[in-house]
């Protein structure tokens, strides 16, 4: 259960966003919408707890996040949420395994290279995790950003715009990477997009006017 | 996977400018370290070789020249002394000890020294094998003579003329080793010692066979044919230089001067003239220094802009690391242990380098009286390391607390 309680962004005092409350249930797929300039980053970096709102307070299974200290704000963000990014960002000096070895242990979580075997098995990507990520296509990238993103199986998995930079086929197979993943590791899915191809996929949407 | 493995990995993934860095570093280090290795142990034998030997009287010249030809054995004598002056100085009140040498052989490049049992006591010898010269022709080798030329107690060779080269030799004796000195860590090490009348009977004419050698100008004995064969006595004989001792350090004053305004001969003092030396020595060294600490700094400057490139290039990797659970003093650790690494690295190859090259530089010094080792190693040698880490954690800083200071918020929507 995740709920957003009265929470407002502003950045330099100026001009101030509202987001209106929000209950996630566990392992409900939502849908965030909004154009850009609506606060949906802004939304979404509080969601994964890297953005401190200027009020209002964002609870996470009991747990209030921000009311949290820095160090161990840092470790439940670790090993509780997983993101997956518009760009799939990995560490360019490490293999494809290192870098989810670097998401276990970042996250203070033991290394379990069967847990590693498990998820490059269901993301089929399991021949190249001894490849660097400069070696890998786009497609394949983004399949270890979600490899990456579900390996300490967080209880809530984000997506922001995953989808816009790829053609129809692989959109459409990213997406459902992300339905299948979240209901394999029984997590909490919320996808933000204005990516019209997605919407039909989902049940759950919050808008952002 | 530790902070300490990834920084690993990303000095890994640009192996351009990591090694460009620790090229810098380790050919700083090296620099530095040679320039210690090489001063310590120049310093180390100045003072080992004339640690007792308070003034050296020979033949006007150069007071250095005096002092190299007579303590350390690397120059040319200045010439030759009368035995019968020497003697005089030798009995006055103010000298506990004088050890009279006569030079001018060589055999295979190692000195013959002509002296008396002075010498021995001047320098503590003792005989690892054998005995003591005695007679005519009987020679002590020192221990590093023994080891080069092959020459064992009861072996003969000859001497030959001059301080090296062995075109010109005495065929009319043999010298005979009698007794081998253990090492002494010093000059002595590579002396041949003998008696002085053995260096005078070498060069009688009425003994040589080969009689029209005629010698140069810094030759122990500046003859005069005529006057030789009419008397070849023990007053016209002559030696290359007197090593004295005080009595009492009353004398370090009075005594040179006297030797130097009343008599034919000058007096250098050792302690002097190898201050004199060093100082000389040691604007090169001081020069060299600045160099090598001028390419530290060049590379600190190229860790630091390295580090702080990357940093631009990957803050998003680090931010990506802080939306998987790093901390910001994990950051912090991550940026300082990869400049750390670097110069640290570079410090110890420096370290090696150095000791390699100062035993390629020994190897190749023609003087083995002079030689360097890179074999040895000093404790200040951790300072080196030390200012090692330093530098990397110097470099590192300002590009450590700016991966500290990041916000990903900001930096994961600028993407």
């Amino acid at each position: 259960m995740i709920q957003l309680k009265t929470v407002s962004h502003s950045y330099h005092s100026s001009h101030t966003i509202r987001f209106k409350d929000w209950n996630i249930a566990d392992g409900s797929q939502w849908l965030l919408l909004g154009e850009s300039g609506s606060g949906k980053t802004t939304l979404l970096h509080i969601l994964t707890g890297i953005l401190k709102p200027s009020a209002g307070e964002l609870i996470m299974d009991e747990v209030s996040l921000y009311k949290l200290s820095p160090k161990a704000l840092d470790q439940y963000r670790g090993r509780h949420i997983g993101i997956v990014f518009q760009r799939p960002h990995l560490i360019k000096s490490l293999t494809i395994t290192e870098n989810l070895l670097l998401a276990q242990s970042l996250a203070k979580l033991p290394e379990d290279q069967q847990r590693i075997e498990e998820v490059l098995e269901s993301l089929d990507i399991t021949a190249k995790k001894k490849s660097y990520p400069s070696q890998l296509s786009q497609g394949q990238l983004q399949r270890v950003s979600i490899a990456r993103a579900v390996i300490n199986k967080p209880s809530l998995l984000i997506a922001d715009e995953p989808t816009s930079s790829l053609d129809d086929k692989n959109a459409q197979s990213v997406l459902e990477l992300l339905m299948q993943q979240s209901a394999l590791n029984q997590s909490t899915l919320v996808v933000a997009t204005h990516d019209k191809r997605v919407k039909d996929a989902f049940t759950h949407t919050y808008e952002l006017k | 996977m530790s902070p300490l493995k990834i920084s690993w990995k990303s000095i890994w993934s640009k192996p351009l400018s990591s090694s460009l860095n620790l090229i810098l570093v380790a050919f700083g280090t090296s620099i530095l370290t040679i320039l210690l290795l090489a001063s310590t142990q120049i310093n180390d034998k100045l003072s080992r070789n004339s640690k007792d030997i308070d003034l050296v009287v020979g033949a006007k010249g150069s007071p250095l020249q005096l002092i190299l030809s007579s303590i350390y054995y690397i120059d040319f004598p200045t010439g030759n002394i009368p035995l019968k002056e020497a003697n005089e100085l030798a009995q006055n009140p103010w000298v506990k000890r004088a050890v009279p040498l006569a030079l001018g052989d060589n055999y295979n490049g190692t000195r013959i020294v002509g002296t008396d049992s002075g010498f021995v006591n001047l320098y503590s010898l003792k005989v690892k094998a054998g005995k003591l010269w005695q007679q005519d022709f009987e020679t002590n080798i020192g221990s590093a003579v023994a080891e080069s030329q092959h020459l064992k107690v009861g072996d003969e060779f000859y001497g030959a003329h001059g301080l090296t080269g062995s075109t010109d030799i005495h065929k009319a004796h043999a010298y005979k080793v009698t007794g081998i000195l253990e090492p002494q860590g010093n000059v002595t090490d590579n002396l041949i010692l003998t008696n002085i009348s053995s260096v005078w009977k070498m060069h009688d004419p009425a003994d040589e066979k080969e009689h029209d050698h005629h010698k140069k100008n810094d030759d122990h004995r500046a003859e005069e044919p005529g006057k030789k064969t009419e008397t070849p006595e023990i007053q016209d004989k002559e030696i290359t230089s007197l090593l004295i001792q005080y009595r009492s350090p009353m004398s370090v004053v009075m005594f040179p001067r006297m030797v130097n305004q009343s008599t034919n001969m000058q007096a250098a003092s050792p302690a002097m003239e190898s201050t004199r030396l060093f100082s000389l020595i040691g604007v090169g060294v001081d020069t060299l220094q600045w160099f090598a600490l001028l390419i530290m700094a060049i590379a600190v400057i190229s860790v630091f802009v390295n580090l702080y490139n990357s940093l631009k290039e990957r803050s998003y990797d680090l931010a990506i690391m802080r939306t998987l659970g790093a901390s910001r003093s994990k950051l912090f650790l991550i940026v300082i242990a990869e400049g750390m690494m670097l110069t640290f690295a570079g410090t110890l190859t420096g370290i090696l380098l150095g000791h390699a090259g100062l035993q390629i530089i020994g190897h190749f010094q023609e003087s083995s009286q002079a030689r360097l080792s890179g074999l040895l190693f000093l404790n200040s040698e951790i300072y080196l390391l030390a200012a090692g880490l330093a530098i990397g954690i110097f470099a590192a800083i300002i590009p450590a607390i700016q991966a500290y200071r990041s916000n990903i918020s900001e930096i994961l929507s600028k993407s």
